[in-house]
């Protein structure tokens, strides 16, 4: 099957139904295998068994901006060649990508108090990730305000392609303001500054973590398109109704 | 395992985390059967989409 081929609705959730059970099925396993690799993971020296909280919220932070980069590449989908799948993409990911940077959020707060003392600071990193939840939530209120989603799509792409100036400051706060936030540690010039025994079970859960978002994303799209469906059908059948005015 | 003097703050953290994809994984299944529910409903009343009375035609 060609890859344009899933830019058919009707073929995208006869394939989604075939694929979704052994999205289930890599997800648990992964899981399971990273779950067991973050029970043998060793303490930090500094951190002690605090980092475990990274394993659950570094691939949360990476998800929260994932999650939004799709968004954006599907807002050029809608805008520039109009496709519908395009915006039930964006639409379908918008609440997974609030769950994860709540998720985010959260265990940042979580791992904060015992390391830095405090729930929460107005730094850089943590306010630019807090945007990117109202942001989200703004996405999805807006999704729910407009009944007919072809109209809403255009303009919640544009607001979509217009908050992605967000993922930079998100990601380099850390480099261009003094903050509380550590700096990068994985993906940086020089190689990871983590050892390879906190490392790879990092790795191993931030792969469980997406399969998990792709999961959910396959079926919320799957969702989406049968809630469009279920639309037009209500609209012809608000037609056909006796004394209707078409 | 030996979570130490902060095994509050990482139960917490992993309580949370199964919370927000519980809910998530609830979100997707209910929505799922609801428009599913919907579907079949419309189908039973006669409605179908323009696609498939055209293949209802040709056949």
């Amino acid at each position: 099957m060609a890859l344009i081929d899933l830019a058919n609705p009707t073929r995208f959730v006869s394939l989604a139904e075939r694929v979704l059970p052994w999205l289930i099925g890599a997800t648990a396993i992964a899981f399971a295998v990273g779950l067991q690799q973050v029970y043998g993971a060793p303490d930090d020296y500094q951190q002690g068994a605090t980092v475990k909280i990274m394993f659950i919220h570094v691939p949360s932070a990476w998800l929260s901006m994932l999650c939004w980069a799709l968004m954006s590449a599907a807002a050029l989908g809608t805008l520039v060649w109009r496709h519908p799948m395009a915006d039930v993409a964006a639409k379908a990911a918008a609440p997974i990508g609030a769950a994860f940077t709540f998720l985010c959020l959260v265990t940042g707060s979580l791992w904060g108090r015992p390391m830095w003392g405090t729930y929460w600071v107005w730094d850089a990193r943590l306010t630019s990730e807090l945007v990117l939840l109202l942001m989200y939530l703004g996405l999805i209120a807006l999704w729910r305000t407009v009944e007919d989603p072809s109209r809403a799509s255009r303009a919640i792409a544009v607001l979509t392609l217009v908050g992605a100036i967000n993922l930079p400051i998100i990601k380099f706060s850390v480099d261009w303001w003094n903050t509380l936030h550590q700096p990068a540690s994985v993906f940086r010039i020089g190689g990871s500054t983590i050892d390879p025994s906190i490392l790879v079970p990092l790795l191993v859960m931030a792969l469980a973590f997406t399969l998990l978002f792709v999961t959910l994303h396959v079926a919320a799209m799957h969702n989406e398109i049968l809630r469009r469906r279920v639309r037009t059908l209500m609209l012809l059948q608000a037609q056909a109704a006796p004394g209707s005015a078409t | 395992m030996n979570l130490g003097s902060h095994a509050d703050f990482i139960v917490a953290a992993y309580g949370v985390a199964v919370l927000v994809i519980a809910l998530l994984v609830g979100w997707v299944v209910l929505d799922r059967r609801a428009q599913k529910n919907k579907l079949a409903q419309l189908e039973a009343g006669g409605m179908t989409r323009r696609s498939e009375r055209a293949v209802e035609r040709t056949a």
